[in-house]
């Protein structure tokens, strides 16, 4: 049922085939959404995807946004135990909700603030053996509340970002972040905004409706996939188990 | 005409002038800046190998990518790039532009990997990417190590100049281009920009350093920025693979020449093809209103035979003077009226004619000369 349902979005990431190598590796994906058609379930399931019994793939949660409770609350009902992968070193969780930058000098010391975390990143991938280094997905959520803990220097999110890019190379692993368009919305030029699409491999947009709200219907993903040089539209529903995907017209 | 771009890098600068810069700008509507840039720098580094440009050497400086990446793309198309590291060298800005890799490596809260993408023949790691003069030094000295001094010239192409901008204020970025352009060994430079990432006036300083600007447009524009319909999200898809090119090349001789191109995205690569014929466009162009503004096939043939009324050329009439004080009835019985019908027109057609009488002898008759002609420009 989970399989068939989430196909479209799969299938637009190219989740739907074989998922060991992880097909995401060396790829940065970035979701974007707003207040009224949250992204998050795309996050969720992609950290469901990453940790199928099928593939040994790792990852490492960056958290800014919940406690590790509220994902594996959500997580459970979409079949997975956060709790034993962590446990089996499948899963690690980066809890970052009390980050706060030191101020001023903007993190230059190694040992405080989004350097020390990118540290931290690198030191675990590194103990992995080599074998697993491309089944790694660093995973972000999320930038904006990021940016708030930076003191709201989004060039040092950008830096941090940057270096996070740099292991995508460098261990051909996968980074997924999330980040809320209509923040940056009212702004004459979101920059960081901008950056982070010029950045992604793989953008996926959560849209309203341009009709507005419907029951049967959450809202639209866009997914432009830049390597596979695809676009994909289609409407979603957020149930409590699955996510269901279709195209427009077929509920 | 993409070709004539990357002929202006490839022919390089004259002695005593600053070397040609091209500007790749984009938006995120078409973000196919960097395919143009690997491109043209394919292009210019086979060029380089084939000896054909002025160049002898290429300095890749990048910010957003790996140096592997570049390394990858050349050798994809066919360059042997083993063998050809006295010809390219990269100036890794990417790997740790700002030493956090040094920093945490001293705090030892990090093991750096021997890592043997960074340690290549090709590539040094720049680690200083918010001093924009030791960045300077260092572009010159890879490069001149590249060409080994003299009289030769080698090339920079720089990834991006948007990550210049975040790290260091316009003017320094600006003060950097500007003295690359005037060195004696540079033969050519050119960066990659996303216009949307910056103010205008930061755009506009970059485009004023550079002698040409290629910019990279929607082939549709969206209507509103909404993704919201089917209409708009049809639009997106053409967008994503496909797009126009315009350049704008400044010459030497001061005069400015535009072109435009339409830009195919694909896996293998880009491909420009010419723009739809333009008249195509200009059909879309002309508004719906009630009047006729076109001309039919039978009126341009008409058109095209009135002889126009210039006195010097002569129609086998004598030239006749309007006198105000006599009314044209009086006139007829006093000299020959000038015929009505000219003598070089063409019976068949509709007697289309233009009859001019020249007010007064004080005007100069029409002549063929240019009166610019005296000018000594």
């Amino acid at each position: 049922m989970n399989q068939r349902s989430s196909n479209l979005l799969d299938e637009a990431l190219g989740l739907d085939q074989v998922i060991e190598p992880w097909p995401l590796r060396g790829q940065v994906v970035a979701i974007e959404d707003q207040v009224e058609t949250s992204g998050s379930f795309v996050l969720h399931h992609l950290l469901k995807r990453s940790l199928s019994p099928n593939s040994s793939n790792v990852t490492i949660f960056i958290a800014f946004s919940q406690p590790f409770s509220h994902y594996d609350r959500i997580l459970r009902k979409l079949g997975c135990n956060l709790v034993s992968q962590r446990d089996n070193s499948r899963f690690f969780f980066f809890d970052m909700l009390k980050l706060q930058c030191p101020d001023g000098d903007e993190g230059i010391t190694p040992e405080g603030g989004l350097i020390a975390l990118y540290g931290k990143i690198h030191k675990t991938i590194s103990a992995l053996p080599e074998i697993s280094w491309k089944n790694v997905s660093i995973i972000i959520d999320d930038l904006s509340l990021m940016e708030v803990a930076a003191n709201g220097s989004s060039d040092y999110v950008l830096d941090f970002l940057h270096y996070c890019r740099t292991l995508t190379s460098e261990f051909d692993c996968s980074l997924i972040t999330l980040n809320h368009e209509d923040i940056y919305s009212s702004e004459d030029r979101p920059t960081f905004f901008i950056q982070m699409e010029y950045l992604a491999d793989i953008l996926i947009k959560a849209e309203p409706l341009a009709t507005g709200l419907a029951t049967d219907v959450h809202g639209q993903l866009t997914v432009s996939n830049k390597g596979r040089n695809k676009v994909s539209n289609f409407h979603f529903k957020v149930k409590e188990n699955v996510v269901e995907c279709f195209y427009p017209g077929r509920s | 005409m993409a070709e004539s771009t990357y002929r202006a890098l490839r022919d390089g600068a004259l002695e005593g002038e600053l070397a040609p810069a091209l500007t790749i700008k984009d938006s995120v509507a078409s973000p196919f800046a960097l395919q143009v840039f690997s491109h043209v720098i394919s292009q210019l580094f086979s060029s380089i190998l084939a000896g054909k440009s002025q160049s002898r050497g290429l300095v890749v400086v990048s910010f957003s990518r790996s140096p592997s990446f570049y390394l990858d793309l050349l050798k994809n198309k066919g360059t042997d790039v083993a063998s050809s590291n006295k010809q390219i060298q990269i100036l890794d800005c990417y790997s740790d532009p700002l030493g956090w890799k040094d920093q945490l490596a001293g705090s030892r809260n990090f093991t750096a990997l021997s890592n043997e993408a960074l340690v290549s023949s090709n590539a040094i790691v720049f680690r200083e990417v918010k001093h924009m003069d030791k960045l300077y030094n260092s572009i010159i000295e890879l490069g001149k190590g590249l060409v080994r001094g003299g009289k030769i010239r080698f090339s920079i192409a720089i990834d991006s100049a948007d990550e210049m901008l975040r790290h260091a204020p316009v003017s320094s970025v600006a003060r950097l281009l500007s003295n690359l352009r005037s060195h004696d060994h540079i033969s050519s430079i050119f960066w990659l920009l996303h216009s949307d990432l910056h103010e205008a006036r930061v755009t506009a300083v970059l485009e004023y350093l550079s002698s040409i600007v290629a910019s990279l447009e929607p082939s549709h524009q969206l209507a509103n920025g909404q993704r919201g319909d089917l209409e708009n999200f049809s639009l997106i898809k053409h967008n994503s693979k496909k797009g126009k090119f315009h350049v704008r090349f400044k010459k030497r001789n001061g005069r400015v020449r535009v072109m435009s191109e339409e830009v195919h995205i694909e896996q293998s690569g880009i491909n420009f093809t010419s723009l739809p014929s333009e008249g195509a466009i200009n059909q879309g162009l002309v508004p719906k209103v009630q009047f006729s503004l076109q001309l039919s096939e039978k009126e341009r043939i008409d058109k095209a035979n009135v002889v126009l009324p210039f006195e010097h050329q002569g129609n086998g009439k004598p030239i006749q003077i309007y006198d105000g004080r006599r009314s044209l009835v009086d006139s007829k019985h006093e000299r020959p009226v000038a015929a009505v019908e000219n003598v070089q027109t063409n019976e068949n057609c509709g007697s289309g004619e233009i009859i001019y009488y020249r007010d007064s002898d004080d005007e100069m008759p029409d002549s063929d000369e240019d009166p610019d002609d005296d000018l000594d420009i």
